[in-house]
């Protein structure tokens, strides 16, 4: 093929039909509007005569005046600027874009769940309380722990919350400890919510063959330290085998050990982080357990807990009643020790219901299913690029493999080049230069989703990527060519911050 | 299982390909004293006719707003939103993509983004607005969080109306950080007590909700004057989204950081989540700010796009540095509110505001007419306020539950000093008719 031919149609993704379409402000008309309201049945009032004139404002700037046609056509043009799940591959590593069913989509707009209010009185929330009690339940037995909170909003917030437990576990004990030991590849959530409980952060480094040594943190452990927070499998999509012996010397010194869940996926019916050491972990609802990702969330972060951690839980828990109480589920704001309140209700609870149903539909061969087909398929493009790409730790991986750019440096061709030159064969590329002691990290997560021929096409993607950095390296470097726009100038966008639309003078 | 396309004549292809004998082989980094030995105790697979008719029933155990006429609010509010909003959120190429990354294939989610924080910057009177934060109690613990790295300083001061759970939340957020938290009092006719008198030049903020938790509407000049009188930052609280259409904007008032909660703008109540957090403020606190922001740039070709930038303030650049440890925000409901309120407009907006309030002063007025009913609390209010009722919130709300009415929230946990007492909220939800037997409910009358 001639590069004329490569810039117009390769792989899956041709030259489409795209729409161009204005910020909602520039396309708003004076005296537009998209929405109608019933007619008052009850007196209308002015609002200076009810409120101080100095509380009341003017005009409301920001907003635009559009009908309900222009808005629909905004957004949905808006839509097919997205890369998505649906649309394709989204092999974003560590993220686990998985496939979101539509059913539980439909199940989490039924009125009981959707128009329902986290302060109606809890014999009218009795449907709500049984979910939770019942995602706790089976949350726990994957995991292997004693206890779940559904609360935190999010993954961070899930570790900010597993974080306090353990302070509060410590100060609770008359300690006062005063760092946490990060390994070298973690997310970096871990230490800024380390930080943001107020502890110094010890990073680790990792071994030769890329997995934590039982050596480094004996060295780094002492009285003093908190914890240790490990994600297993780790971001190189490595199985710390060393974890219970970690554990171990960790417990030994009165530390504990937080598990990072944002790899749970590959361990789903194989291991369980309870039986491997780990005293306190979050989930990410939206990784393993397919709720959507929107974008950038809602998500949902629950943590799970031993029972030595179980007193700091954030409140409310909800709690089964007794049949002497009259049986169902409460809510109980009463445990003395708790780290307190985390969220203004009780959690992101429509992506609760999501992961039930989930949980529901796949049973205990489904989870199982899932690592195993996520682990074979991320293996398998490993087997297919292994060669090509540089593979910084020659191990069997897990859910997700990591490859570098190091194969391709005569070329000057890097990891940016080919993850841009991804997206003109119609996938949206892995993640990036993470974790960071891998030099051009390209860090690839399939998931159990992906069917063999959908990995094989984007396995000759990768390839003729490679064979492209060598025929024809300024193709690459300039990608992408078949998108709406071109590469974007991050550079200026931090310099020059523009962050909102504003008048023309 | 139809979520995995995996026939076992692939899997015996891609095992002969990677050069291993099992699936089970796989797992060689799983040292075989760790792994399970027997399968996960969960419930049989269900079918998914079998799926919906089990959460079916779940559901129709809570109560929602097709069953009763709907007076609670309280930090949630039932409010209409067109079919448009959950139309266009629906789509799954907003649905099922992630956290803009790659700008060049994201862009829908991150205009969207940018027209969200031009939105939240005009509403608030402010000049930059991130892109959400996960609900309004977080929310104003990451503007009290603000305030401290701005001022260097850790004393934070709560106004008497700021939510109880945000209150909670903002003592969870702060706890291992040595901050000395200070509660302001309320008076008497329900606002806050002045502030001045807790200001010092240890303060790093004041933390005032408006309008406050029992619906009051605030002074809030007052609060700028107190904080600005030790150079200490105002932090306004929104949990009712809906009063900006009203209410003096937070900048306008002096607030350096306005933020809260955006449920009211066309997020379902869905049972306390996901909500919608945001965060704004004054240009010169911008590389303070916590969360995702996206800003304006060009392509290589000179087109304008956009992009998430200013990251390095954040942890997976910054690490243990970060303003804050967020990851994954609100995106969707984000989206939802940008739809929300790009269908309303700002007179759209002005006459749902206002038709909300004329509900509420038609509600005040039949208490302030029915013998045993009062409102305790004088200073004026939105669509939110405090019923005294004549026995106790407890046997009134039962009554009006009798009569398919969620009569609002029953203060005795929240304000026990108010006596028996209920905060009643009336959005456009709120016929007249339901006002009426609600008031005979709470007044203890035949229905």
């Amino acid at each position: 093929m001639s590069t004329a031919d490569r810039r117009d149609r390769v792989g899956n993704a041709t030259r489409g039909f795209a729409y161009e379409e204005p910020l909602l402000f520039e396309r708003s008309r004076p005296g537009r509007e998209g929405f109608s309201l019933p007619a008052s049945d009850v007196p209308d009032v002015e609002p200076s005569e009810h409120l101080p004139p100095e509380a009341l404002r003017d005009a409301i700037p920001g907003l635009p005046e559009l009908s309900e046609v222009d808005v629909v056509r905004h957004f949905t043009r808006l839509s097919t600027w997205n890369a998505a799940v649906d649309l394709g591959l989204y092999p974003l590593g560590s993220c686990t874009m998985k496939y979101n069913p539509k059913v539980n989509e439909k199940i989490a707009r039924l009125p009981g769940f959707a128009n329902a209010h986290p302060l109606q009185p809890i014999p009218l929330l009795q449907g709500f309380l049984e979910l939770c009690f019942e995602l706790e339940r089976q949350l726990a037995e994957i995991t292997g722990m004693d206890r779940v909170t559904l609360q935190p909003a999010a993954g961070a917030q899930g570790e900010l919350a597993g974080v306090m437990m353990i302070r509060a576990y410590h100060a609770h004990r008359g300690e006062r400890r005063t760092r946490v030991l990060v390994p070298d590849s973690a997310h970096g959530t871990n230490p800024a919510s380390a930080a943001r409980n107020g502890y110094e952060v010890v990073s680790i480094p990792s071994g030769e063959d890329g997995l934590l040594h039982p050596e480094p943190v004996a060295a780094a452990m002492s009285e003093d330290v908190a914890a240790l927070m490990i994600t297993n499998p780790s971001t190189l999509g490595l199985f710390e085998e060393h974890i219970a012996r970690i554990a171990e010397i960790v417990h030994a010194k009165g530390g504990l050990v937080y598990g990072d869940g944002a790899n749970l996926n590959a361990l789903l019916g194989i291991a369980r982080p309870g039986d491997l050491g780990i005293d306190v972990m979050h989930l990410n609802l939206h990784k393993t357990f397919s709720t959507p990702h929107g974008g950038g969330g809602p998500g949902a972060g629950p943590v799970g807990v031993k029972q030595l951690l179980a007193p700091y839980l954030p409140t409310p828990v909800v709690r089964r009643r007794e049949a002497s109480e009259g049986g169902g589920f409460a809510l109980d704001e009463d445990l003395p020790h708790s780290i307190g309140r985390l969220h203004a209700n009780t959690g992101n609870a429509g992506m609760l219901v999501r992961a039930l149903a989930y949980l529901r539909s796949l049973g205990p061969d489904g989870l199982r299913r899932c690592a195993e087909m996520a682990v074979l398929n991320a293996n398998y493009l490993l087997a297919r690029l292994r060669g090509v790409y540089a593979l910084p730790y020659d191990r069997r991986v897990m859910h997700e493999c990591v490859l570098s750019d190091r194969n391709l440096a005569d070329t000057g061709v890097t990891t940016l080049d080919v993850a841009k030159r991804l997206i003109d064969y119609g996938y949206h590329p892995p993640t990036v230069y993470f974790p960071l002691i891998v030099h051009g990290a390209i860090m690839i997560e399939p998931t159990e989703s992906e069917s063999l021929e959908g990995l094989d096409r984007f396995a000759e993607a990768m390839l003729a990527i490679a064979s492209e950095a060598r025929e024809d390296p300024d193709l690459v470097r300039s990608a992408p060519h078949h998108t709406r726009l071109a590469r974007l100038d991050e550079t200026r966008a931090a310099r020059q911050p523009v962050l909102r639309w504003q008048p023309p003078e | 299982m139809r979520y995995i396309p995996h026939t076992e004549a692939d899997v015996t292809r891609m095992l002969d390909a990677i050069g291993v004998a099992s699936v089970e082989a796989l797992f060689e980094g799983v040292p075989t004293k760790l792994r399970m030995r027997a399968p996960l105790s969960l419930p049989p697979a269900l079918s998914e006719q079998e799926l919906l008719a089990e959460f079916s029933s779940l559901a129709e155990r809570n109560a929602h707003t097709g069953t009763h006429d709907w007076f609670l609010g309280a930090g949630t509010y039932a409010h209409f939103a067109p079919s448009a909003v959950d139309a266009l959120v629906s789509r799954s190429e907003f649905t099922t993509s992630y956290t803009p990354y790659q700008p060049e294939i994201s862009q829908g989610t991150l205009q969207a983004i940018f027209e969200w924080q031009t939105m939240i910057a005009g509403l608030t009177g402010l000049e930059v607005a991130n892109a959400s934060l996960y609900d309004g109690a977080s929310a104003a613990a990451e503007g009290a969080l603000m305030a401290m790295r701005t001022t260097r300083r850790s004393r934070v001061v709560l106004s008497a109306g700021l939510h109880p759970h945000y209150r909670q939340v903002v003592r969870t957020y702060l706890a291992g950080l040595g901050a000395e938290i200070v509660e302001a009092r309320r008076a008497p006719d329900g606002r806050t007590a002045p502030l001045a008198p807790l200001v010092d030049a240890g303060t790093a903020c004041v933390v005032m909700q408006q309008p406050a938790f029992l619906g009051c509407v605030e002074d809030v000049g007052a609060a700028a004057d107190a904080a600005r009188a030790h150079d200490a930052r105002l932090v306004v609280v929104v949990a009712e989204a809906l009063s900006l259409a009203l209410l003096r904007s937070p900048g306008d008032c002096g607030a350096d950081i306005a933020c809260g909660e955006a449920q009211s703008f066309g997020v379902p109540m869905g049972l306390g989540g996901p909500h919608l957090g945001f965060l704004a403020t004054r240009q010169r606190f911008v590389r303070q700010l916590p969360g995702r922001l996206a800003g304006q740039t060009v392509d290589a070709e000179g087109r304008r796009g956009f992009v998430l930038t200013l990251s390095t303030r954040e942890q997976h650049i910054r690490r243990e540095r970060a303003t804050s440890n967020i990851c994954t925000n609100q995106g969707l409901c984000l989206l939802m509110a940008t739809v929300y309120l790009a269908l309303l407009g700002p007179e759209g907006l002005r006459r749902l505001a206002r038709l909300n309030l004329s509900k509420a002063e038609y509600a005040k007025a039949r208490v302030r007419a029915t013998p045993g009913l009062s409102l305790p609390l004088a200073a004026p209010t939105f669509n939110e306020f405090v019923v005294g009722v004549p026995d106790s919130a407890e046997a009134g709300l039962a009554r009006a539950r009798e009569r398919r009415i969620l009569g609002g929230l029953d203060l005795a946990a929240f304000a026990p000093e108010l006596g028996p007492a209920v905060l009643v909220c009336t959005t456009e939800l709120a016929s007249r008719a339901a006002i009426d037997r609600l008031v005979a409910a709470l007044a203890g009358r035949p229905a």
